[in-house]
């Protein structure tokens, strides 16, 4: 294939996932995320704007594009501007490995890498450089602490994420995302493998900072975290990235433990969006009903918990796999 | 062939560009944000050489835990912000003349090896063949790397424990 159609397809991908993860992941799942809190606290949600409130987001995506932005005095005018890139990007570049479901010309994936799961792990943890970017640039003590232990957290829960990774890549043989939701075409490796799609579940919900992980952005203690000094469309590009990530997360434990896009009757994307969603709902439900843990507690969970049990299911699995179904 | 080319001059001159910023910066912390690019400048190379798994690593270690660790070290250092830590030392000439003599060394070895054309074809699932040659022939050498490792982390506990 020549080179500018290459690039060509590149270029209308990104397009295709830029605007997929703005409307599908950050609007809606804002929407979702209210209505959601809403009905968990007994209340009605987001209501006056359209249908059901359905455009509320749509007005409130608006409202941001329209608003003044902000740099503070004694901020570092070139981190500051150049960490909204790097968050929402790192958060987009992890849809490219991720099978949304199946058509008869074969499995609908922007490219199956053949180290597919390899390329998420190293993706997402990109986003960390962007937020302790944003951290310092804002000059603001807040932010800074935000951005600090937003990168303690991130460092600790990508060794156990890692871990549950290799658990699945084992038990797949592969470590391209196809090939392990075709090998669970018999069993979901959730169901194989329930202490990794735990360690997952929890160590997903810490990367991407929700409560009770969401030390990074503490409202009571400081402000908003790292984007304390953000203000409009850079805010905007702040919450695209973080709802980018919470999917990107869900649609990765889709594809390793809940079967990916396969299930009877249905279409494969719509089993795809069915699972995604329910897992979307999973974490949004953890986020109104836990309240957030303290900075030690959370570090010492990591190391002291996650890590040795997920090394234990590693060579326990190594062991079934090698030795007693070689 | 063509995009390739374009591919490679692009990563160069990207890569030589942040390069430039990160020696030559008066901040600290622009210098450590400036090796991102630069990191992935490389990752750009090794996907251009079909090297998928080593691009990987490439950004899961370097650009994402390299540099978090080092902007991590600089703002727990004093001040917290890095502005105060003096980016130039009285041996700079000293510096120089290293630095010279580095890019001849590289300059001579570039224009003297043979370097082979195609070498071999690719096996078709390259992480496969990297973890069987890591536990193969090279497996002196990568547990050699794995005692350095520990090594380094039993001295890290050990140095954060001396305070208490």
């Amino acid at each position: 294939m020549p080179w500018y159609i290459e690039l060509a397809r590149a270029i209308v991908g990104t397009i295709v996932i830029f605007s997929g993860v703005a409307i599908i992941a950050a609007m809606f799942g804002v929407l979702l995320e209210r209505k959601i809190s809403g009905w968990i606290q007994s209340r009605l949600g987001p209501k006056h704007v359209g249908p059901q409130g359905l455009l509320q987001t749509i007005a409130d995506t608006i409202k941001l594009l329209h608003k003044e932005n902000i740099v503070p005095r004694n901020a570092d005018a070139t981190i500051f501007a150049s960490a909204v890139v790097v968050v929402p990007l790192a958060a987009l570049l992890d849809y490219v490995v991720i099978p949304f479901g199946t058509t008869r010309a074969g499995p609908l994936i922007f490219r199956d890498l053949n180290i597919g799961v390899l390329y998420f792990a190293a993706t997402s943890s990109l986003v960390v450089v962007g937020i302790l970017m944003a951290g310092w640039g804002s000059n603001n003590k807040y932010a800074l602490i935000g951005g600090l232990r937003s990168a303690a957290q991130m460092v600790s829960y990508e060794i156990p994420i890692g871990l549950a990774l290799i658990t699945v890549a084992m038990l797949a043989g592969s470590l391209s995302t196809v090939t392990i939701v075709n090998a669970q075409r018999t069993v979901w490796f959730g169901v194989v493998q329930p202490v990794a799609f735990l360690i997952f579940l929890i160590s997903a919900t810490a990367e991407v900072n929700r409560v009770p992980f969401d030390l990074v952005e503490a409202e009571s203690e400081l402000v908003a975290g790292y984007f304390s000094e953000y203000s409009g469309m850079r805010f905007a590009l702040f919450q695209l990235g973080e709802y980018g990530e919470m999917f990107a997360m869900a649609a990765m434990a889709v594809t390793l433990f809940l079967g990916g896009w396969r299930g009877p009757v249905l279409p494969p994307v719509l089993w795809f969006v069915i699972k995604l969603y329910a897992l979307v709902f999973v974490f949004m439900w953890v986020r109104w009903t836990f309240p957030r843990f303290r900075i030690d507690q959370l570090l010492n969970f990591s190391w002291k918990v996650l890590i040795p049990v997920a090394l234990v299911n590693l060579v326990v699995t190594a062991y079934v796999v090698m030795v007693l179904h070689p | 062939m063509i995009g390739e080319a374009i591919a490679f001059y692009l990563l160069a001159a990207a890569m030589l560009g942040f390069g430039v910023v990160v020696v030559t910066s008066p901040n600290i912390v622009h210098s450590a944000v400036a090796l991102v690019p630069v990191f992935l400048g490389v990752t750009g190379l090794y996907i251009l050489l079909n090297a998928e798994f080593v691009a990987g690593i490439q950004v899961l270690i370097y650009a994402g835990a390299i540099t978090v660790l080092i902007l991590f070290v600089i703002m727990l250092t004093v001040g917290g912000t890095g502005l105060r830590i003096p980016e130039r030392n009285e041996q700079g000439p000293i510096g120089f003349a290293v630095a010279a003599a580095l890019a001849a060394m590289l300059a001579i070895g570039v224009t003297h090896t043979a370097w082979g054309r195609g070498g071999g074809a690719l096996p078709a699932y390259t992480p496969g063949a990297i973890g069987q040659s890591f536990l193969g022939p090279n497996l002196l050498v990568f547990e050699g790397t794995s005692v350095v490792l520990l090594v380094s982390l039993i001295g890290a506990i050990i140095i954060a424990r001396k305070e208490e």
